[in-house]
């Protein structure tokens, strides 16, 4: 396996007025190609922090990271955008959909700013909603969707790009535990089908899913740790064909 | 991001709130119509002016006899003759810049037919004046200079007074009383319409001015009772003209360097320029009042841009997320501006074009609306909305995804 994240020594260190917090004191971590790692931490810990890292979406103020091979703790707004659109995908705790638009629309967006034609990005979005079994749920706003089937559309818009890493930061934070088994068990999918996640949340129950736990504490690797992953079970009737979903069933 | 798919999301931002939407674009509709109509209603003040210019006659000068002081008190023009008949054909003979000449003198009459009479203007000129005054002949003819020489009995009737005395039939051939005298009509003069201060010219008739100072009003013999007009030979002589006139008349009244005119010209192509510029002062005036509106309008794109850039902060964190660009945003709210402003403008237009139209009709004023004007308002429009747009769209553009992200 060849390393899809690499960290050296980042640190982040944030203003605000005249006292400075360090988020991130120096973490350095290797993330291999096709993990599904979970982060965990208190709150205050820099997990969040890390991730925004990882995601391309802050900047650190010290450190190198290597994301695909590619150095981009240096790089500007443009370029971070062009990286998040083409190499990462995000799912949020509070699913961040657009509202008033429908579920294939929002799975369509990352598509919309890499230029891809409006037919490509209409047959893409609907396999990446057929993927996460809401199909047929393609004309539906979020505001006419459960906590979970809101999350699966997020995990649609999250792979549509054909992302090397998932970001999940909390996905499961919403969600009651039967619907977090849910989305687990569409992450772990993800993982089996060579897309690295990482996934951050405070759940030790969650983090059971993953194959490596790394625990985070005033800005550092406490512990790193793999294991055995707990695979999750999905609901029978939910997802409903396409490989990645099919692999998830006992 | 392909500029389809901007508009398209920009449409769907707008249509998203369409009573905002629709409100914020009527500063711009009432801006740009202001805008128009007003140019309209300046440029149709200017274009009746011209014309009310035009048919009072072409380069045209009016020579009027001095005036005489009595007592401390000004007779004003014409209450002297000054002028004699032989100054009238010296200002034909030896003023090269002037083409025509022809007295004018006036006197109100009943000019009776056969079975009808009504109460007019009778004027004594010579043919020139029909020249001077570019009025064309309806039917029948001019009378000719051996009629002005002989005195003949002639008229030349206005059209209003044809149509009082003899209704739709041909009055040509036919014979009124003037002052009980008989004369043949020998000819119609076509429609003039109404001079700039409202008076009717075709309620007049015309005779030779011999005939005039023979039968209708007689006088003293040489002196002219009356006006001269003159026409220049061109619209830019008529200045030269009237220097020339000038120079002439007080050389053959031996005034002495110093002493004052006793006669004073009148030039209409220098009013009528005067009037031109008091019009399209007025014009510019209007106009400039209309573009603050437009401004105005402007600054409501701006107000409502900033609010939705607020209201959005979250939207835009997440498209920002999935790897919108910083110009990808920027350009997504200017084009949602620019479509107001736009939408705004076009609707302006035709809202102006409308209002202009209504207001022609109303007084009267020929429909006038430069191409220029529309073009000029809806670039304009276009101006404002990228202008007034660009503060929150870069504002938008410059969110920090993280802080944008977890907006409330």
């Amino acid at each position: 396996m060849t390393a899809l994240i690499e960290l050296h020594d980042i640190a982040k260190t944030y203003r605000m007025g005249d006292v400075s917090v360090e988020a991130l004191r120096g973490v350095t971590l290797t993330i291999e190609d096709g993990e599904f790692v979970a982060i965990m931490g208190a709150s205050g810990s820099g997990k969040s922090t890390l991730m925004n890292v990882l995601g391309c979406l802050d900047r650190p103020t010290r450190g190198a990271y290597r994301l695909a091979g590619e150095e981009v703790s240096r790089l500007g707004p443009e370029a971070l955008a062009r990286i998040r659109n083409r190499t990462i995908g995000f799912v949020f705790q509070s699913f961040n959909l657009l509202s008033r638009t429908s579920a294939l629309e929002n799975v369509e967006l990352p598509l919309l700013y890499s230029g891809l034609g409006a037919r490509d990005r209409h047959a893409r979005a609907t396999e990446a909603l057929r993927q996460v079994g809401l199909a047929e749920r393609a004309g539906h706003h979020p505001n006419q969707m459960s906590g979970g089937q809101q999350q699966r559309v997020a995990i649609a818009r999250a792979i549509v790009g054909r992302p090397r890493l998932v970001l999940a930061d909390e996905p499961t934070g919403n969600l009651d535990s039967r619907t977090s088994v849910e989305v687990i068990a569409l992450l772990q999918a993800l993982g089996r089908s060579g897309i690295t996640v990482v996934l951050v949340t405070h759940e030790p129950d969650i983090a059971e899913y993953a194959g490596r736990v790394i625990t985070m504490k005033d800005g550092l690797i406490r512990s790193d740790e793999r294991r055995k992953a707990r695979i999750a079970a999905p609901r029978a009737e939910a997802p409903e064909g396409g490989a990645a979903a099919a692999e998830g069933r006992p | 991001m392909n500029p389809l798919e901007i508009v398209r999301v920009a449409w769907r931002a707008l249509r998203r709130n369409k009573m905002r939407s629709f409100l914020t674009a009527l500063g711009i509709v009432i801006g740009v119509a202001a805008v128009i109509a007003m140019v309209a209603i300046g440029d149709g003040a200017r274009v009746r002016v011209e014309q009310s210019f035009a048919s009072m006659g072409s380069n045209m000068l009016i020579v009027l006899p001095g005036t005489t002081t009595a007592g401390g008190v000004q007779g004003g023009f014409g209450s002297l003759p000054t002028i004699t008949w032989d100054d009238v054909k010296a200002m034909k003979a030896e003023v090269p810049s002037v083409r025509w000449v022809s007295p004018g003198l006036r006197s109100t009459a009943a000019v009776v037919s056969e079975d009808q009479n009504w109460t007019t203007t009778v004027n004594g000129v010579s043919p020139d004046y029909f020249e001077i005054r570019s009025w064309p002949m309806a039917s029948g003819a001019i009378f000719s200079p051996s009629d002005v020489d002989s005195g003949t009995k002639v008229v030349l009737l206005g059209k209003t007074v044809a149509e009082k005395l003899f209704g739709a039939a041909d009055p040509v051939g036919q014979s009124v009383r003037i002052k009980d005298v008989p004369f043949d009509v020998i000819g119609v003069l076509a429609t003039k319409g109404q001079s700039p201060m409202g008076q009717d010219y075709d309620d007049a008739v015309f005779v030779p001015y011999p005939t005039f100072l023979a039968k209708i009003q007689g006088g003293l013999k040489n002196v002219v009772q009356g006006v001269v007009f003159v026409g220049a030979t061109s619209a830019e002589g008529t200045a030269k003209a009237e220097r020339q006139v000038t120079d002439l008349l007080r050389d053959r009244h031996r005034l002495a360097p110093g002493a004052d005119d006793d006669f004073s010209i009148r030039n209409l192509t220098e009013m009528a320029g005067a009037m031109e510029a008091g019009t399209r002062t007025l014009t510019t005036l209007l106009a400039a009042i209309a573009a603050v509106s437009l401004l105005v309008g402007g600054i409501g794109i701006m107000n409502i841009m900033l609010v939705s850039v607020t209201e959005r902060t979250r939207e835009i964190g997440i498209r920002m997320a999935v790897g919108a660009r910083p110009r990808d945003i920027l350009l997504q709210f200017l084009v949602e501006s620019l479509a107001l402003a736009i939408a705004g403008g076009s609707i302006g237009v035709a809202l102006g074009l409308f209002t202009a139209e209504r207001l022609a009709a109303t007084f009267g004023w020929p429909m006038l609306v430069r191409p220029g004007v529309i073009v000029v308002a809806v670039a304009f429009s276009g101006l404002v909305g990228v202008g007034f747009g660009l503060y929150p769209a870069r504002k938008a553009s410059r969110l920090d995804p993280i802080q944008a992200l977890r907006f409330e």
